[in-house]
């Protein structure tokens, strides 16, 4: 029997066809992004325009330096400590966590299924008597409260990754670490975080993701010296009129960190999904 | 004084009682092996040395300290797995260090220590692999240096060999004898495998059920064992246990077996065996010690037996057979060209100087 060539290998029409479906869908799920982005560079009378301009004539940069002039532009700022800090914080506390789940059997064998189920609570539920809580200890629209709130809802979901990929680790490398000189601390700095780095950098991207992309907390427990990106949008759509101008450099600022963070570690990402899946 | 000296140590798993009660004297240099059928005990006393079980009860004293609240870290151990322990993301030269800098070792000296282990092991040009770059053997070696570069006071093996290829294992178990020769360090060194131990041990401890079945050197153990345990545990092709009765006939002593065959036993072994007579016994027999009958008669204190071959296992040097003996199929090493085929007459002749009798209550050699 002859073996198969690979689908996208395969000459004719066949090969043809698949290559017209792939870019259709390619063009179909980039063209809203690039719609978004050229729309931050156009003038007020093209974006209005009918037909639609596919391309600006010149490409304007004043919506962007309105942004960073009305300081409009702090906001992505903001999403940025509030996200990165809280991400760095559930790393640490999650990857410890999951390490005493693990290796030292911490709550029995029921505990991290208790623990993954406080991801499922919808924010909804919780966010007014935290707020009412914040303020009374006089947290709303600081970056502590955040950052806290942030911390709280991804640590489940951190724990219960990072106890997947420190499962896989085998034993034997932490004990000889532990018998050769090593105290836990350092097994854990030494052999744990190395070997679960893959892992490590797939949860820690979707744990900033979460707090990056969060609007429900942000619009309610911030005011005016916290206001995140995706909070701060939303004072573009007017009761008369929509800034669409803003609105779209707005988005492009927001997008750009999360897209340079998921390009720089598409490796680990791939991998340690990919981990997480064989392990189930 | 005792490296090691262990006193009625126990350690438990919920309801599993995996080691009872163990008594240990190891003096300094020597080169213990711990044996044992799978769940015997014998990991987890290593690992009760190495600090990584807590034991329930019992003292553990390492160069005269008791250690038993010790850290791993703390004992002055160094101690190499059966998977090699290796770290992935660590070139050869970084795994052997590891310990040292964990240490705080200063550079200079962790430099001179891991060349000089890694020229010991013959691995000085894998300094800048990666393990995924050894083969099994190599990899084995990197473990060893890691253990070696340390100059720790006891070194432990928890079957270090377990995953090598037969040939390699061979090497591998040279390779480690040679280095307790040079180095001379206190090995504690555990496996199932009975070959294993028998080559590289000054003293065996064979573990069965969590206890110390019996201790002693390799030839002690192979040609006293205190138990049919024991007799059967060592040696390959296992002893042969064939069923038989004392009986006293015209002032001789010998054995009854069930298939109506007598076998007198040596004049030299009729006082031990006197008050035993009419009692139920075990005979063990190893395969070397029996041999095919040559001509002219019986050597002193052997019985000559005339029976079937029914199978045959040649492997080159020497030849298993197995014959119907006392109801029992058992196992006797010929020369290579002695059976050509199942179903020959052959005469057997059986060194009953070199067998033992059982207690088939007690399950003790008598």
């Amino acid at each position: 029997m002859t073996p198969q060539r690979p689908l996208l290998r395969r000459p004719g029409p066949v090969l043809a066809l698949r290559y017209a479906a792939a870019l259709a869908l390619t063009l179909f799920f980039i063209f809203p992004v690039y719609w978004l982005f050229i729309i931050s560079f156009k003038t007020p009378a093209e974006i209005f325009h009918f037909p639609p301009v596919w391309y600006p004539e010149s490409i304007q940069f004043a919506n962007y330096r309105v942004l960073f002039k009305d300081g409009d532009a702090e906001t992505v700022w903001n999403s940025l400590v509030l996200a990165g800090v809280s991400t760095v914080i559930a790393m640490i506390l999650g990857t410890m966590a999951a390490y005493s789940l693990v290796r030292f059997k911490t709550g029995g064998e029921n505990l991290a299924v208790w623990i993954i189920s406080q991801r499922m609570m919808p924010p909804i539920a919780i966010v007014f008597p935290i707020f009412l809580l914040y303020v009374y200890f006089g947290w709303v629209d600081s970056y502590h409260g955040l950052i806290i709130l942030y911390t709280a809802f991804s640590l489940p979901y951190v724990t219960w990754m990072m106890r997947g990929y420190i499962e896989d680790i085998p034993i034997e490398l932490e004990e000889s670490a532990l018998v050769d000189g090593c105290t836990r601390w350092q097994v854990l700095w030494r052999v744990v975080f190395p070997m679960a780095r893959t892992g490590l950098f797939a949860t820690a991207v979707f744990t900033f993701v979460f707090a990056w992309n969060d609007f429900l907390f942000a619009l309610v427990l911030t005011r005016t010296e916290v206001i995140t990106y995706t909070v701060q949008v939303t004072h573009y759509f007017g009761g008369q009129s929509n800034f669409w101008a803003k609105i779209a450099a707005m988005s492009v600022l927001g997008t750009v960190p999360v897209f340079f963070t998921v390009a720089t570690l598409q490796r680990y990402l791939v991998r340690g999904i990919s981990m997480g899946a064989v392990k189930g | 004084m005792a490296d090691l000296k262990i006193t009625g140590l126990h350690k438990r798993y919920g309801p599993v009682h995996a080691v009872r009660g163990v008594d240990l004297e190891i003096p300094a240099g020597e080169f213990t092996v711990l044996v044992g059928p799978s769940g015997c005990g014998k990991s987890t006393l290593l690992r009760t040395i190495a600090g990584l079980e807590e034991a329930n009860a019992g003292t553990i004293e390492i160069g005269g300290k008791v250690v038993n609240y010790v850290r791993p870290r703390d004992r002055d151990i160094a101690m190499v797995f059966q998977n090699y322990a290796l770290y992935p993301y660590m070139n050869v030269y970084e795994n052997i260090a590891f310990g040292l800098r964990a240490r705080k070792t200063a550079a200079a000296e962790i430099d001179q220590r891991v060349r000089r282990a890694a020229d010991m092991l013959a691995i000085s040009g894998l300094l800048d692999r990666l393990p995924r770059q050894l083969s099994g053997g190599q990899r084995q070696r990197v473990a060893i240096g890691r253990a070696i570069v340390r100059n720790a006071r006891l070194f432990l093996f928890d079957e270090p060999l377990s995953n090598l290829d037969a040939q390699l294992r061979d090497e591998m178990r040279s390779e480690i004898k040679r280095l307790h020769q040079e180095i001379g360090t206190t090995m504690i060194y555990v496996t199932h495998d009975q070959i294993e131990a028998m080559t590289l041990a000054d003293r065996i401890v064979l573990l069965k059920d969590g206890q110390i079945e019996q201790q002693g050197s390799p030839l002690d153990l192979f040609e006293r064992p205190a138990t049919r345990f024991v007799a059967g545990f060592l040696g390959s092709p296992k002893m042969n246990f064939v069923p038989a009765t004392i009986v006293e006939s015209a002032g001789a002593i010998g054995l009854q077996l069930n298939d109506g065959k007598g076998l007198a036993l040596p004049a030299s072994s009729r006082q031990r065996y006197a008050a035993a007579v009419g009692r139920p016994v075990v005979l063990g027999v190893r395969p070397e010690h029996m041999a095919r009958a040559r001509e002219g008669a019986e050597a002193n204190g052997h019985a000559r037996l005339a029976t079937t071959v029914e199978l045959i296992q040649p492997t080159g040097s020497r030849t298993y057979i197995t014959f119907p003996l006392g109801g029992m199929a058992v196992m006797a090493e010929v020369e290579p060209h002695d059976v050509h085929k199942p179903g020959d007459p052959i005469s057997i002749d059986l060194d009953l100087n070199r067998a033992v009798l059982i207690d088939p209550d007690t399950n003790r050699v008598i």
